[in-house]
């Protein structure tokens, strides 16, 4: 689109993206009324180039990469007949690992949910000596391979592990357990819950606990009836971000789990044998059931967010 | 006089505020003392265990370690495939960025959301979408395989895996960015006759680019640090088609530990310096970045 700025704003009456104050594009509108076609178009005009090259990349690249991949996917889980895709899904074994992994997910958003409130009302509140070091370490999950997460968890909870020689004695074993699934969902989820607390713990007006405060409720009141309030949907936000990362995540539980089907076998990890034995049907048709999972988890968060705008614009 | 005293009075009104909108001392040591405890053992006990683990054998242990043939050509590959990825998702982020932020057009949204798939899709699945599509009884994979071309177990699926996961990072991170700023900076630009490549790379580029940078990083991170996608397609070719995360899970499984370490305390490094650059980047800017994980939540 190589126009020459002086042809454009001749050749243009444009409809601004915005009105600004500064509105160069009305003077030449002002002499004909301006059609309501207009806006029905699908693009309003702009003066600044780019739009077809940038967005004609956007979507041919989107398509290629994501797109028809993904597509993909939901065909080969078509080339079966409902019977046997009803069957592959409903087959004990996956039932088993669903659970498992809803329910070892759920458990680590929780105590992301309770510990990263924790964690993030320390950053915002207090100031103590470090905290500038430990604020930046909380992203460590997000940064650090999850390979290299794995096996530091396992090697931490094993029996000899650092962790593990001390729960050993008292009969709890995590490695190659559900609770080490657990552990390492937790691990991975931690920075999503503190994240999404510290901006809504940070906008809280100090004015409305002084008011609680004058009002003559104790600290833990102004806690439970107006801080918590305020900061609920984004602590559900954070929690339903630790919760969906955790249903898809392989690296860092596929060292931790131990991989016993019905017991510590996680559905990435249930996708993965199923390829290893070259049961590519069965293997589309469980990873559209857990993206349809997925799906649901970020429409709820959309739906959150949503929700906590109208709560901040209230 | 009456200056000082108002000064002072505003002290002692601050001061009972902050007394009435904060806890007793032993609440906060309660909650200060809970919150490292959790981040002791949840983060800096397992970055500790790579290291402790890495070396537990000695230095020359260590060294041998990396230095191994495989080792080397893991560590090249990774190099290789970030090299190719993130230069192309750069490109592309930046592009889907300006179409998104400097324009208005029907379907905005829905397409931001659609950018934003990769994020909530398992990263196991965002392998089998590959192999189902380039695998010997995938769509294509017949067809390129009869012209030559590998893509499951090669070089290139482990490209193709990589460009899908790091797919959203750096568009992620610059369309918020360029929505804030608006259009009136470009538009002056154009008003005053620079081209389009001009406007761009005057005007905009020096405007993003510790967002840009901060994109860049992140993607980079997660293109070095690649595991369940790259797994499925790589087929675990030692010295051919293992990434590091790859290799260090090889050799893990072969109870070859310290090795497996040693390569991963590499990743840990890339880890601690990513964290390093994104904290400076954002002092830097004051805060304006967006954090990441906004990109999990298709705002």
């Amino acid at each position: 689109m190589g126009k020459t700025p002086g042809k454009t704003l001749l050749d243009k009456p444009a409809v601004a993206p915005k009105p600004p104050e500064f509105n160069f594009s009305q003077r030449a509108d002002s002499k004909q009324p301006q059609l309501p076609v207009r806006n029905m178009a699908l693009k309003q005009h702009s003066i600044l180039p780019g739009f077809g090259l940038t967005m004609g990349f956007t979507l041919f690249y989107l398509s290629l990469i994501v797109l028809i991949p993904l597509a993909g996917l939901l065909l080969k889980s078509a080339t079966i007949s409902w019977d046997q895709f009803y069957a592959a899904v409903t087959d004990p074994q996956v039932v088993a690992s669903y659970k498992i992994t809803f329910g070892a997910s759920l458990v680590a958003a929780s105590v992301n949910a309770v510990f990263g409130l924790a964690v993030a009302w320390v950053l915002v509140r207090y100031s103590f000596p470090g905290k500038n070091v430990i604020d930046a370490m909380v992203d460590l999950p997000f940064a650090m391979p999850t390979a290299v997460s794995g096996i530091a968890l396992t090697a931490l909870y094993a029996p000899n592990g650092w962790i593990g020689r001390w729960l050993d004695p008292l009969g709890i074993e995590v490695a190659y357990t559900q609770l080490g699934i657990m552990v390492a969902l937790t691990f991975i989820g931690l920075p999503f819950v503190v994240r999404t607390l510290q901006p809504a713990l940070e906008d809280l007006d100090v004015e409305i606990e002084e008011a609680a405060a004058s009002l003559g409720a104790t600290r833990l009141q102004t806690f439970v009836r107006v801080i918590f309030p305020a900061i609920m949907p984004a602590l559900l936000t954070g929690f339903a971000l630790a919760f969906a990362r955790a249903l898809g995540e392989y690296g860092s539980v596929v060292f931790i789990s131990g991989n016993l089907p019905m017991k510590t076998q996680i559905v990435p990890l249930l996708i993965m044998t199923k390829l290893e034995q070259y049961n590519y049907a069965e293997a589309a048709a469980i990873a559209v059931v857990a993206l349809g999972a997925s799906f649901a988890v970020l429409l709820f968060i959309n739906i959150m967010q949503w929700w906590s705008r109208r709560y901040a614009a209230a | 006089m009456v200056g000082t005293a108002t000064i002072k009075r505003t002290e002692n009104v601050r001061c009972r505020a902050a007394a009435a909108t904060t806890e007793s001392r032993w609440v906060r040591w309660l909650l200060i003392g809970v919150s490292l405890t959790f981040l002791g053992l949840f983060l800096a006990m397992p970055l500790a265990a790579v290291f402790a683990q890495a070396f537990s054998r000695g230095w020359a242990m260590y060294v041998r370690s990396l230095g191994d043939s495989d080792a080397l050509s893991a560590i090249r590959l990774t190099l290789l495939v970030a090299l190719i990825a993130v230069p192309v998702n750069t490109v592309f982020g930046v592009a889907a960025a300006w179409a998104i932020a400097k324009f208005q057009f029907f379907g905005k949204s829905v397409l931001i959301t659609l950018i934003d798939l990769p994020y909530s899709v398992s990263p196991v699945i965002s392998g089998l979408v590959l192999v189902l599509l380039f695998g010997r009884q995938g769509w294509l994979g017949p067809w390129l395989e009869a012209r030559g071309i590998h893509v499951v177990f090669a070089v290139s699926g482990i490209v193709l895996a990589t460009l899908f996961v790091t797919f959203p990072f750096v568009a992620r991170e610059l369309i918020p960015l360029m929505q804030a700023q608006g259009t009136e900076e470009e538009e002056a630009a154009r008003l005053l006759g620079a081209s389009g490549w001009q406007t761009f790379r005057r005007v905009t580029l020096p405007n993003i680019k510790w967002g840009l940078l901060y994109g860049v990083i992140l993607c980079n991170a997660r293109a070095m640090g690649e595991f369940g996608a790259v797994s499925v397609v790589s087929g675990h070719i030692r010295g051919e088609t293992n990434t590091m995360p790859l290799h260090v899970e090889v050799l893990y499984n072969e109870y070859n530990t310290t090795a497996a370490f040693a390569v991963a305390s590499l990743l840990a490094l890339l880890a601690l310096v990513t964290l390093v650059l994104k904290s400076v980047l954002q002092w830097k800017t004051g805060e304006q970045l967006a954090p990441e994980e906004q990109g999990y939540t298709g705002d």
